[in-house]
C-alpha cells in the first residue's frame, strides 16, 4: 500500500515534467490549442469561454506544480504509513538490466525521508506558480524549468525507494543531472554557468566515490541488491575503505568541509523554490545515503569512523556559520548556513557512530534520532527561509542585504513568517531547531560512560564547538532579520516594495512555519514514531522518551534531563500577556510616536544605520585567521598636494579558504596533468598509426 | 503544593531582584566614598517609569513594542527553573540548564532585534556588540555548565544541586575552574565592568545601553527589571550550584526560612565582591573583551578536562 503510494508519488513527479513539456510554447498542448483556435477563426472571445490564451498560460503554469504538490502529498502519506506501520515493503520492477531487475523497498528510514521530502515539496509547489510568473516572458521557457524540476523530484524519490545499488546510482545521477540544469536555468549570467559546471563536476566526483564504495561491498557480496550487500563479511581494512569512500561521496553532495565550496555557488543560482528544495531536501537525500550505507549496509562499525565524522561535522558546522556571517547576498548566506546545519547533523551522526561502536546502543540511538530530527527541522526552516528570500527577490529583485531594510513595514505577513524561520534556525526555545540541538547536547553529555579517555575529552570539546556554532548562528540570523526587515530601507526599490499578491507565495511558507512551531512545541510524538526506524538500524528504541507524558521530552531518564517546550510556550505567553495586561490595559497610557535620538544634529537617514558588513565586523576581526579578507580603502583627493579628501570608497570581500587550499590547487594540477597527456596528441598521422600498431600488439599479447 | 511553592519562589525571585541591585549600588557608593541612595531606590525608579508615557521612535515596528514583554517573560521563565530557596520543585523539570541558556538567548535575540528596529547607528552598534560578546560567552557558559552536568550526571538544576549536597564538602578541581569561568561569563552577560558599564551613557563605549537607548516608560521599566532579574539569576546560579549548603530540601517552614536566609546571605556576599571588583577594575576596550572571554572559555575547558582526567577516571 505504502509502496504503491510512493510509486504514485514518483509517477506524479514524472507526469509533472511531461505536463510542463507539453504545455511549453512548442509543446503538444500549445500546438493543439493553436490548431483549435485556427479551426474556429475570427471567433469573438465569449464570456465563459473555457480556454483563452491567458487561461491557457495560467493552466500551463499551474498544472506541473499541481502535480508536484500531488507528488508531495502522496510522498508524505506513504512516508507516514511506512514510519508508523514499521516493517519493510519490497517490490521488483521489470526494468533495468536483464539479470538485475529494479528492486524497490520502503522501510521506516526511507519513509521518514519521504516525509522530509514531501512537506517542503508541497510548500514549494504552492509557492512556485506565483514565483515563476516573472520567468514566463523571460528568455527561457518554463517548460525547461518544469521538466527538470519533475525529473529532479522523481530522482530524489527513486533514491529513497532504491533497494539495489544499480537503481540507487541511476536515481542518484538523475537527481544530480536534473538539478544541474536547474542551477544553469538562468544561464545568461556567467557566474551561474560557472556555478553549474562546478556543481556538475563535484556531483560526478562524488558519484564516482559512491560507486566505488558500493563496488567494494558488491565485490565481496557478489550481488548488487542491498540484501546481498547487507550480508557481506568484510575485513576491517576493506570496511574502512568503503566507509571513507561513502563519506567522501555523500559528504561531497551534502556539502561537508572542505568539499563544500561548490554549494554556496550552486544553491543560490537556481530559482528560489528550487534552492529551497536543493538546500532543504537534496542535502537530506545525501544524509539518507550516508545513514543507509553506514548504519544499514556496513556489517560493523568502528569508533575511529565516528571520530572522523565528528571532526568533519564540527569543522563544517563552525566554518559554515562563520562564512555565512560574512555574506551579504541573502541566498548565499542561507547556502552557507546549510553547510553549518549539515555539519550539525554529521556531528550527531559521529556521536551516534562512536556510541554505537562502543556498545552503548541507547546513546547511539539517541544520536541518530537527534540527527534525523535535525534533518527534518533543517528541511523545514531552511526551505521556509529560502522561500522567504525568494519572495523578497520576486518583489524587489534585490539579492544583497546591504540594500534592504525596513521590509517589515512593507511586507508584514512575510516578515512574520520569516521571523519564525529565523527563531527556528537560531535554535531558540520553544522552536524546532532548539529541540534537535538540545538532543545533541544531551547525547554528548553522556560521554562519561565511554572507556577511552581521549574520546571522553573529544566529545565535550565537540559539543563546545557546537555551542559556539549555535551562538554564532543566532548572531548570523539576527543580522539577516535586523538588516533586511528592520530599520530604514537602504535603497529606493526596497522602500517601494509591496507584499506578495499571489496567495500561494504566502501559503507555502506558512505551511512550513506551522510545522516549525508544531515540531518545536510537541516533539515527543514525533520522536516516539521514530522507534520503528531505529529498531532495525541500531536494535534499540528509546525507552524513556515520554516517561513523563507526551508534553515532556526525556531523552535518557527524567532524573537526567527533561524539557517541556509546550509548557515553555505556555509560560512565555502567560507571563507576557499578564505584563501586557497589567501595564497597558490597567494604566491605559498610549505610546507616542517621536523621532529617535540623533545626538541633536537632526536628519537621521538610512546611511547612518549599521550595515550588514558592519554588524559582522567584530566577528570578522576576532576570527580573522579563518577568513581570507580583501579590504581596500580608496581615497579621492583634491586640492594642493592632494590634502583634501572628497570621497572615500571602502571595499571588502571575504573569500573562502577552501578555494585557495583545495579547489584552485587541484584545478591547476588537473590542467597540468592534461597538458602532459595532451602531448600524446601530436596531430601527426604516423604517430597515431604507431599508437594503433602498438595497441594491437599489446592486445594480441594479452589475448594469446 | 509543590507547584504553589514554585510560583511563590518565582514571585520572590522577581520581587527581590531590584533589592539586590539596590544593595550593589549601595555597597559601591560606600566603597567610592559617596553618599548612597536608599536600598529601595530601584523600586522607586521602576514605579516612576511605569507612570511615564512611553515613546515609540518613528521607524519602529511591532517588534520594538513586543520585545520588552518577551524579554521579561523569558527572564521570568528562566528564574522559575532555577532553585532559589528550595530544590525538588516541579518547574525544574520544564527546563534544564541548557534550556536556561536558551531562555537567555531568546530574550537577547529580541532585545537585539529591537535595537536594530529603530534604524539608528546606536541601536545597530549595541546590537552588533551584544551579539559578538554573547556568541563568545555562550560557549564558555555551556562548557562550565557541562562540567557540572557531567559530574552530576544530569542537566536538571535541582538534581545537580542535590548531587553537590549529597557528595558533601569535596574539593573538585573541575568545579573550581568552572566557577571561575562562570563568574567571568556572568560579568560579561550581565553587562558589568570590565565588559560593559551599566551606569554610563557615554556614546562610544556602551553596549547594553546602546540597544535600549530608545526605550522609555513601562518598556524601559520591564527591560531594567529583566536585567536586574538576570543579574540575580547568575548570582543564584553561582551561589546555589557551587555553595548549595542551607538550601531547603523539604518544604517545612524551618527549612524554607533557613534557605531564604542563606541565599540572602550568599547573594549579599557575592554582591559585595562584585561591587569591589567594579571599583577596582576599569572598563576594557571592546576588542579586549574577546581575550577576556577566551580566558573564561579556557577556564571552563580546563574544568572539563580536569573532570575527565582526574575525577571520572575512577
Amino acid at each position: 500500500m505504502a509502496l504503491l503510494l510512493a510509486g504514485i508519488s514518483v509517477l506524479a513527479a514524472l507526469l509533472s515534467s511531461v505536463a510542463s513539456l507539453a504545455a511549453g510554447p512548442n509543446g503538444l498542448a500549445w500546438h493543439g490549442m493553436l490548431w483549435w483556435m485556427q479551426k474556429t477563426p475570427f471567433r469573438p472571445v465569449q464570456r465563459g469561454e473555457r480556454l483563452t490564451p491567458g487561461r491557457f498560460s495560467r493552466l500551463a503554469r499551474t498544472t506541473p506544480f499541481l502535480l508536484l504538490g500531488v507528488s508531495g502529498g502522496f510522498a508524505v502519506t506513504a512516508g507516514m504509513i511506512a514510519l508508523l506501520g514499521g516493517g519493510t515493503r519490497t517490490a521488483t520492477l521489470p526494468f533495468g538490466l536483464p539479470w538485475l531487475n529494479w528492486h524497490l523497498a520502503l522501510d521506516p528510514l526511507a519513509g521518514f525521508f519521504f516525509c522530509i521530502l514531501g512537506i517542503p515539496l508541497i510548500a514549494a509547489s504552492l509557492f512556485g506558480p506565483g514565483y515563476v510568473r516573472e520567468f514566463e516572458h523571460g528568455k527561457h521557457t518554463l517548460s525547461v524549468l518544469g521538466l527538470f524540476t519533475g525529473l529532479f523530484v522523481a530522482g530524489m524519490e527513486l533514491v529513497l525507494l532504491a533497494d539495489d545499488a544499480f537503481l540507487f546510482m541511476i536515481a542518484w545521477e538523475l537527481m544530480s543531472v536534473a538539478s544541474y540544469f536547474l542551477v544553469a536555468y538562468q544561464h545568461e549570467h556567467a557566474t551561474n554557468r560557472r556555478a553549474a559546471f562546478l556543481y556538475l563536476l563535484m556531483a560526478e566526483i562524488g558519484a564516482i566515490a559512491i560507486i566505488l564504495a558500493f563496488g567494494v561491498l558488491a565485490g565481496f557480496a557478489g550481488g548488487l541488491t542491498f540484501e546481498a550487500l547487507r550480508s557481506v563479511a568484510l575485513t576491517p581494512l576493506w570496511a574502512s575503505i568503503a566507509f571513507v569512500l561513502a563519506l567522501a561521496g555523500f559528504g561531497m553532495k551534502a556539502g561537508l568541509v572542505p568539499l563544500h565550496a561548490w554549494l554556496p555557488e550552486a544553491h543560490p543560482a537556481a530559482p528560489s523554490h528550487i534552492s529551497a528544495l536543493m538546500s532543504g531536501v537534496m542535502l537530506k537525500i545525501a544524509v539518507y545515503g550516508f545513514i543507509r550505507f553506514a548504519f544499514d549496509l556496513l556489517p560493523s562499525l568502528f569508533w575511529q569512523w565516528g571520530v572522523l565524522v565528528l571532526l568533519i561535522g564540527s569543522a563544517s558546522a563552525v566554518l559554515g556559520i562563520l562564512y555565512a556571517l560574512q555574506q551579504q547576498n541573502l541566498k548565499r548566506l542561507l547556502a552557507y548556513s546549510s553547510v553549518e546545519n549539515i555539519g550539525i547533523i554529521f556531528t550527531a551522526l559521529g556521536l551516534s557512530l562512536i556510541f554505537q561502536s562502543s556498545g552503548n546502543s541507547q546513546l547511539g540511538t539517541l544520536g541518530l534520532v537527534a540527527a534525523l530530527l535535525h534533518s527534518l527541522n533543517h528541511a523545514l526552516f531552511k526551505s521556509l527561509l529560502f522561500l522567504g528570500a525568494g519572495a523578497i527577490l520576486h518583489q524587489t529583485h534585490e539579492h544583497s542585504l546591504e540594500n534592504m531594510g525596513g521590509l517589515i513595514h512593507r511586507m508584514p505577513k512575510l516578515a512574520a513568517l520569516f521571523l519564525i524561520g529565523t527563531l527556528s534556525i537560531a535554535a531558540l526555545p520553544p522552536f524546532n531547531g532548539f529541540v534537535s540541538e538540545w538532543l545533541i547536547f544531551q547525547t554528548a553529555l553522556q560521554a562519561g560512560g565511554i572507556q577511552s579517555g581521549i574520546l571522553r575529552s573529544l566529545i565535550p570539546t565537540a559539543s563546545a564547538v557546537l555551542a559556539l556554532t549555535s551562538a554564532l548562528a543566532a548572531t548570523c540570523f539576527v543580522k539577516v532579520y535586523g538588516v533586511a526587515f528592520l530599520g530604514l530601507p537602504r535603497s529606493r526599490h526596497i522602500a517601494r516594495a509591496r507584499e506578495v499578491r499571489h496567495p500561494g507565495m504566502l501559503a507555502g511558507p506558512s505551511l512550513l512555519a506551522a510545522f516549525c512551531v508544531l515540531f518545536g512545541v510537541l516533539p515527543t510524538p514525533l520522536i516516539n514514531a521514530l522507534g520503528s526506524l531505529t529498531q532495525p538500524l541500531t536494535g534499540f528504541v528509546l525507552p524513556n522518551i515520554s516517561a513523563l507524558g507526551w508534553l515532556w521530552l526525556t531523552p535518557v531518564s527524567p532524573e537526567v534531563a527533561a524539557y517541556s517546550p509546550a509548557l515553555v510556550l505556555l509560560g512565555t505567553v502567560a507571563v507576557g500577556w499578564l505584563c501586557y495586561y497589567l501595564l497597558y490595559r490597567r494604566t491605559g497610557l498610549e505610546p507616542r510616536r517621536a523621532e529617535p535620538w540623533d545626538c541633536g544634529f537632526g536628519g537621521l537617514t538610512a546611511r547612518t544605520q549599521y550595515t550588514s558588513g558592519a554588524f559582522s565586523m567584530p566577528i570578522r576581526r576576532i576570527f580573522e585567521p579563518v577568513f581570507d579578507t580583501c579590504e581596500t580603502v580608496e581615497e579621492q583627493t583634491e586640492g594642493p598636494a592632494n590634502t583634501r579628501v572628497t570621497g572615500l570608497r571602502y571595499h571588502f570581500q571575504v573569500l573562502d579558504r577552501a578555494w585557495l587550499v583545495l579547489y584552485e590547487p587541484s584545478g591547476r594540477a588537473v590542467t597540468r596533468l592534461a597538458r602532459r597527456v595532451g602531448r600524446l596528441q601530436a596531430g601527426n598521422i604516423r604517430t597515431y598509426l604507431g599508437y594503433s600498431f602498438f595497441t594491437l600488439i599489446v592486445l594480441l599479447w594479452v589475448v594469446s | 503544593m509543590a507547584w504553589l511553592m514554585a510560583i511563590l519562589q518565582t514571585l520572590l525571585f522577581i520581587g527581590l531582584a531590584p533589592l539586590l541591585s539596590g544593595w550593589i549600588k549601595r555597597v559601591k557608593c560606600r566603597l567610592q566614598n559617596r553618599k548612597a541612595p536608599s536600598l529601595f531606590q530601584p523600586y522607586r525608579d521602576l514605579r516612576k517609569l511605569y507612570r511615564k508615557q512611553p515613546i515609540v521612535p518613528q521607524p519602529a515596528s511591532w517588534i520594538f513594542r513586543a520585545a520588552p514583554y518577551i524579554v521579561f517573560a523569558s527572564t521570568v521563565l528562566a528564574a522559575a527553573t532555577v532553585p532559589l530557596v528550595a530544590i525538588h520543585l516541579p518547574t525544574a523539570r520544564i527546563a534544564d540548564v541548557i534550556v536556561l541558556v536558551g531562555f537567555f538567548a531568546l530574550g537577547r535575540m529580541f532585545l537585539v532585534l529591537a535595537g536594530m528596529d529603530i534604524g539608528t547607528a546606536f541601536g545597530g552598534m549595541g546590537s552588533s556588540r551584544e551579539m559578538t560578546i554573547s556568541s563568545l560567552a555562550e560557549p564558555a557558559m555551556l562548557m562550565a555548565v557541562f562540567t557540572l552536568a557531567m559530574s552530576a550526571h544530569t542537566t536538571n538544576l535541582s538534581q545537580a544541586v542535590n548531587f553537590v549536597l549529597d557528595s558533601g564538602l569535596v574539593l573538585r578541581p573541575s568545579f573550581v575552574f568552572a566557577l571561575g569561568g562562570l563568574i567571568l561569563v556572568a560579568i560579561a552577560e550581565t553587562g558589568r565592568i570590565p565588559v560593559d558599564n551599566p551606569a554610563t551613557h557615554l556614546e562610544l563605549t556602551m553596549i547594553h545601553e546602546a540597544m535600549i537607548l530608545e526605550y522609555s516608560g513601562r518598556w524601559l521599566a520591564l527591560i531594567e527589571w529583566a536585567s536586574q532579574i538576570k543579574l540575580m539569576l547568575y548570582g543564584v546560579l553561582i551561589a546555589n550550584i557551587f555553595f548549595p549548603w542551607g538550601i531547603a530540601q523539604t518544604f517545612s517552614l524551618n527549612a524554607l526560612a533557613l534557605g531564604l536566609g542563606m541565599i540572602a546571605l550568599k547573594l549579599a556576599v557575592l554582591a559585595v565582591m562584585l561591587a569591589l571588583s567594579e571599583v577596582l577594575f576599569a572598563k576594557m576596550r571592546i576588542f579586549r573583551v574577546q581575550e577576556y572571554l577566551s580566558f573564561a572559555y579556557l577556564l571552563s575547558v580546563l574544568g572539563m578536562l580536569s573532570h575527565i582526567i582526574l575525577e571520572a577516571a575512577r
